[in-house]
């Protein structure tokens, strides 16, 4: 792991344990945004951090954000800093300049370009209330869209993130061809990959409580971590966690190393889903009823990784780009299909 | 916050790389012609033309030093080697045990006799090992073992049995872990592994029928069988502490993923030109599935090349990876609902090859309970 991964991992997690705490979450819960705590990661560069990526000669890329949005998951930080990483690195690719403001990312699908203008509906937008502009792809462009004036119809997923629909109708927008190699839902694949790498962090929160649980629990004049098959569920959680973490960051990995990048993440966000599940699971079982009471943290991780799994495409979902990218290369050879999109670019 | 484990992405080097289309090109031609069931055998098919056709590429011992045969190449290389044979179905059984464990152990803690004597034949593909850890009455509790080594005229002789023990009966030596030193209650004390050359007087082989019908496994009996010094490898006593270290490596290696990658071979072949949602995403998810283990088996790779013990790394990896084997015969019994049979098409033989061979993938080698019992230990739980 790099060294600049390293720091900037210790920065954002030790900014995080102090600042996200139950209250912040609850709070953030009933739609509030937490003015403080942005500022605080904007002093620390958190959202811009690819607004100059390593593509372009900047200091960070795709294996830096990999470590910040990891811990995003595992605090469930209340904010879009994944969202504001990656959409400022699509302008920076697109060569569109990054306004002043809170940035956001969007799956373009539900809008049409029509000459300067664009019109229709940004759908589930996290944080849409709170954000001054929204990134998107449509047609294979990337799009920067003021929200000033647009109409917002307020949502939200299972976990109270805000996920909100935005009206637009006939908006100028500023709009620029996608990063090379990137297809017409570029936002919708970064959006996919952001959300495997939260996923991967929030199901190490579910293993480091359920363990710490494990050892302090007693039951039957024993920590319920010496039953065996209390011990073997937390083995396959540890299992899952394990795969969701390598799912995820060899997705990362992939852009930075010129892998085939539509597979990496693609393969991210069917694992760390199925993860997703089965982790949410077994630490619910593990905690008991203490786990399913609201006072307890872990709902703020489990709720979010059932929310997650589901944004920005499910695991079924994925897993038919998958088939549609080995299948018709025929059984025979599946196995050169794989390898060669796990094989590093020419850089 | 604690962090249990680590998977850094590896990249291949480039010569690793390179190596790779010189075994693909080998395999389509040496393995022209071989049904889809057999393919479905990976480790467990035993050729010994094919492992001495290996072993004359240089593709066994490949990361042993040149003066015992080897071919000092990194190990990355040979992973990249063992992805492909195992991929494509390749034979390897007859050299596997050598290559993968015997070999390296003689390298570390073999007399320069012993080395000079097998490596170079190992490396050939012509000398076959077996591996002696079970016994009649031990099974996942390997440290009570019976099978005993006494010392007698300056060596050893040798009673007890052990089973289980993969074609011992076309190998040339096994090695066995024997109790050398005091008795049952002191558990790892006092174990050593122990080189038998299985012709020798005392050894009798007898190869014990699979549910598949085949003759894969063996029982070995030893009756006051004549070992020399020289037949303890390592530290006398010490044979626990050198089993355990051989781990890591047994238990990350592609082998632990791939067993039935044939079903999602033939899974593929099905949805060519049809299949419905089911068959598709099923093979979406699978893909997935071994997409993130070989980037597991390779970060293992790398951190062991690296001169690091992922042991909980290697546990982890060998309980997914196993699953994940057993799940594929599942699956295609699922979306594609055909009738498993020996006498059927390529799809009928693979799935009835792979239905039975699946439940040892998570017995072999340690079997699943009591790698999840590992993984808890290295969680903190024990
Ligand atoms: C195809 C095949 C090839 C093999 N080849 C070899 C070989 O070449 N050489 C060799 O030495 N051995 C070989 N083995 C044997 C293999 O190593 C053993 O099967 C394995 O170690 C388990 O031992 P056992 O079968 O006696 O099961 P047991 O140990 O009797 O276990 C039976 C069941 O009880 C469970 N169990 C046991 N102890 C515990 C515990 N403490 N906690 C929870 N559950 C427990 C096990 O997990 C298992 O589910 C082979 C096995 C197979 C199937």
């Amino acid at each position: 792991m790099s060294e600049l991964g390293n720091i900037i991992e210790d920065m954002i997690e030790r900014l995080l344990t102090d600042a996200v705490d139950h209250a912040v979450l609850e709070r953030a819960e009933a739609g509030g945004w937490d003015d403080e705590l942005w500022a605080a990661l904007e002093d620390n560069g958190l959202p811009t951090m690819l607004a100059e990526p390593k593509e372009k000669g900047g200091e960070f890329g795709w294996p830096e954000a990999y470590r910040v949005a990891v811990v995003c998951g595992r605090h469930a930080l209340p904010l879009p800093l994944p969202e504001a990483i990656a959409a400022g690195w699509l302008l920076a690719m697109a060569g569109i300049a990054a306004p002043e403001g809170r940035l956001g990312l969007a799956t373009g699908d539900g809008l049409v370009l029509d000459g300067g203008g664009v019109r229709g509906r940004l759908k589930r937008v996290a944080w849409g209330r709170h954000l001054t502009h929204v990134v998107a792809s449509v047609s294979g462009r990337v799009l920067l869209l003021p929200l000033e004036g647009c109409a917002v119809v307020l949502g939200d997923n299972l976990a109270g993130e805000p996920r909100d629909d935005l009206v637009i109708d006939g908006v100028a927008v500023e709009s620029a061809p996608g990063p090379v190699g990137w297809g017409a839902d570029a936002s919708c694949q970064l959006g996919a990959l952001l959300r495997s790498a939260q996923m991967a962090g929030a199901i190490a929160t579910l293993l480091d409580r359920s363990v710490a649980y494990a050892g302090e629990r007693q039951q039957f004049g024993k920590p319920i971590g010496n039953f065996q098959a209390v011990q073997h569920m937390l083995a396959v959680l540890a299992e899952e966690s394990a795969a969701a973490a390598m799912a995820a960051g060899q997705a990362f990995a992939a852009l930075d190393l010129g892998r085939d990048k539509d597979f990496a993440i693609a393969v991210a966000k069917v694992r760390t889903g199925e993860a997703a599940g089965k982790a949410a699971a077994i630490a619910h079982q593990v905690l008991g009823a203490m786990g399913f009471a609201r006072e307890h943290p872990l709902h703020f991780a489990s709720r979010r990784l059932w929310a997650w799994r589901a944004e920005f495409g499910s695991e079924t979902d994925w897993a038919e780009r998958l088939a549609e990218m080995v299948i018709p290369q025929g059984g025979d050879r599946l196995w050169a299909v794989i390898t060669a999109a796990q094989q590093d670019g020419e850089t | 916050m604690t962090t249990h484990f680590r998977f850094d992405p590896l990249s291949l080097p480039r010569e690793a790389e390179a190596l790779r289309g010189e075994v693909r090109a080998f395999l389509a031609d040496s393995l022209d012609g071989r049904s889809a069931e057999r393919r479905a055998d990976t480790w467990t098919g035993f050729d010994a033309g094919f492992s001495r056709a290996l072993g004359a590429r240089g593709w066994i011992g490949m990361t042993w030093p040149r003066q015992y045969g080897g071919g000092e190449r990194s190990a990355l290389e040979r992973y990249v080697m063992l992805e492909e044979v195992l991929a494509a179905g390749a034979p390897v059984a007859a050299h596997w045990f050598a290559d993968r464990q015997s070999g390296p152990l003689l390298l570390r803690y073999g007399t320069e006799e012993q080395r000079c004597q097998l490596l170079p034949a190992m490396a050939r593909g012509e000398i076959y090992f077996a591996v002696g850890m079970s016994e009649p009455n031990v099974g996942s509790d390997v440290a009570s073992v019976r099978a005993r080594a006494k010392p007698a005229d300056g060596g050893w002789v040798l009673n007890g049995a052990k089973i289980w023990s993969t074609f011992a009966q076309f190998s040339h030596y096994m090695i066995a872990l024997v109790r050398t030193s005091g008795e049952a209650k002191d558990r790892h004390a006092g174990l050593s592994q122990v080189l038998i050359d299985l012709s020798a007087p005392g050894v009798t082989v007898r190869p014990i029928k699979d549910i598949t019908g085949g003759e894969h496994f063996n029982e070995v009996i030893f009756e006051d069988v004549r070992l020399p010094a020289s037949a303890v490898i390592g530290t006398e006593g010490d044979g626990w502490n050198q089993v355990m270290a051989e781990l890591a490596y047994e238990r990350s290696g592609p082998e632990r993923y791939l067993s039935s990658l044939q079903s999602l071979v033939q899974m593929v072949a099905a949805a060519e030109g049809r299949g419905g949602d089911r068959l598709r995403v099923a093979i979406g998810r699978a893909v997935a599935h071994v997409a993130v283990l070989r980037q597991m088996s390779l970060s293992i790779a790398g951190q062991l090349q690296a001169g690091h013990a992922p042991n909980l790394e290697a546990a982890l990896v060998k309980d997914l990876g196993t699953s994940f084997e057993q799940s594929l015969p599942e699956t295609l019994h699922d979306v594609l609902g055909i009738e498993p049979s020996l006498s059927g098409g390529d799809a009928e033989r693979v799935h009835a090859n792979l239905l039975q061979l699946s439940p040892c993938f998570s017995l072999r080698g340690g079997t699943r309970e009591i790698l999840r019992g590992i993984i808890a230990r290295g969680l903190g739980l024990r």
